[in-house]
């Protein structure tokens, strides 16, 4: 890729574009083994924006927060965010090589990550579960670490849990300790992996109301896989809509939920509302 | 059977006896710390991604497990003649422990499920901190009961330290039986004190075990 080497920030790929865009894809390939999981994927989500993905199984929608969140790399293709690669990173001709281990763990500080099997630290209490990566990544101090992650608890409901130990808890619980974690570490963006699949029918609402909360009352930027198609209408800017690695339609919740212009959405939320 | 038991030679040989017992513990114990601290270093430098590490380490560790303790005791002794035999025990015992430790912590560090890994990752933990908060943590607790039987079996083969002139208590029941004749008494006093000593040990790995369940 060709690059202009007086603007070490901006790259003509970048520069073409409105710079209101956190996070683009560009062209971006995964594969694993023979098996393409995303093809040439083209898409760009703004500051502060919801997006949803939504689509099949295996459609590559989770490939795409793991890609972001640098769990995966790419086959072909950058993923920039905030006008900088993040697959990628510039070599001392500028232009742009694959990443390594320490440009990865530089860029993926402003993401988050909410998983849907919580993935809480089993040998630590909820507290330390919530303070363990700003105090040893952001280098804040303990007290200052342990009175954030209290907001934090009090706002996902469970300020009376912070001595309890993962085990001790409900599912519903562990993934809003799991939520406050990702929160602490102030991400500009959060990405949400079916956060809600590995639940009790019974849990499932009120975490869902935590996040509508958060994604109402903050200004942090989403990305959310979901199979809960009313909770995607309430919170998204924008929906993707995903088959075999490629979206095949996007737009605005009103539109791809009330008046989808492809058959295969149509046939796709028929059989999940 | 008609065999005259003595009284008297238990009596007489229980410090003696004592004396190797303290001796057989030491081993045990600085033994099981080597193998402990040594086969967790062998199994973290198992997963650095070169061969240049990896192929070494597997290649002492298969040595170390394809040869018997009693050999490499020797071994050690006629080549090291200047330490302490004692000291040679101690290491030699370390260090065939941790071959098999290694392969404890090994299947420990694998049975840490993936997603603790990601998560590390997704809060951006140095290698360091995931190690050391999260993953090591995890792992020792799936191996402890392992690493338990292991210190246990390990003080039951102590007595092959005698060969290498280290006297721990099997080597003073020889001696004092070979003295005054009475092997069935001390051996069966040898016997006893290690049943007295491993039996409560296992009962209280067990214990460990259930406290540090999940």
């Amino acid at each position: 890729m060709a690059t202009d080497p007086l603007q070490k920030t901006t790259s003509p790929a970048a520069a073409t574009d409105a710079p209101a865009d956190l996070v683009r894809f560009d062209r971006v390939v995964k594969r694993f083994g023979d098996h393409v999981v995303l093809d040439r994927l083209d898409f760009s989500v703004q500051r502060g924006e919801h997006v949803t993905l939504i689509g099949p199984s295996g459609s590559g929608k989770t490939t795409i927060l793991r890609l972001l969140m640098t769990l995966e790399r790419v086959s072909d293709g950058v993923i920039w965010v905030n006008g900088e690669p993040l697959s990628h990173m510039r070599g001392a001709d500028g232009n742009l090589k694959p990443a390594n281990e320490k440009h990865l763990r530089e860029v993926r500080r402003k993401i988050g990550m909410v998983f849907q099997q919580f993935n809480l630290f089993p040998n630590m209490k909820v507290l330390q579960n919530i303070t363990e990566a700003p105090v040893n990544v952001l280098g804040l101090g303990r007290e200052e670490a342990e009175e954030r992650a209290r907001e934090l608890l009090d706002l996902v409901g469970l300020s009376d849990k912070v001595d309890a130990h993962p085990s001790q808890l409900s599912g519903g619980q562990q993934q809003r300790v799991a939520i406050a974690r990702a929160l602490a570490m102030r991400p500009e963006i959060l990405l949400l992996d079916e956060v809600t699949s590995a639940l009790d029918p019974e849990l499932v609402a009120g975490v869902l109301d935590l996040l509508r909360e958060i994604a109402h009352t903050t200004d942090i930027t989403m990305l959310v896989v979901t199979h809960e198609m009313n909770f995607a209408r309430d919170i998204s800017d924008q929906v993707l809509m995903f088959d075999s690695g490629r979206i095949i339609e996007s737009g605005s919740p009103e539109k791809i939920f009330s008046d989808p212009e492809q058959d295969r959405t149509r046939e796709f939320l028929s059989a999940v509302l | 059977m008609n065999y005259d038991w003595d009284w008297g030679a238990v009596r007489d040989s229980l410090p003696l006896l004592w004396d190797g017992f303290l001796t057989t513990l030491l081993a045990t114990v600085l033994g099981t710390l080597v193998a402990a601290v040594l086969g967790l270093l062998v199994a973290m430098a198992g997963r650095v991604p070169t061969r240049l590490v990896t192929v070494p380490v597997r290649a002492v560790t298969e040595f170390v497990r394809s040869t018997p303790l009693l050999v490499q005791l020797v071994g050690a002794y006629a080549f090291f003649n200047t330490v302490k035999p004692l000291t040679i025990g101690i290491a030699v015992l370390g260090i065939h422990y941790a071959a098999y430790l290694s392969e404890v912590y090994r299947a420990g560090i694998d049975a840490v499920p993936k997603g603790q890994w990601e998560a590390c990752r997704a809060l951006s933990l140095s290698p360091r901190r995931t190690w050391q908060a999260v993953v090591l943590p995890q792992a020792v607790r799936n191996v402890l009961p392992a690493l338990g039987n292991y210190a246990i079996s390990m003080f039951k083969e102590t007595p092959f330290l005698a060969v290498i002139t280290v006297t721990e208590m099997v080597a003073q029941a020889r001696e004092y039986g070979a003295d005054h004749f009475t092997y069935a008494e001390t051996f069966t006093l040898a016997g006893l004190i290690f049943l007295a000593a491993s039996y409560p040990t296992s009962l209280l790995m067990r214990k460990l075990e259930q406290r540090l369940g999940h």
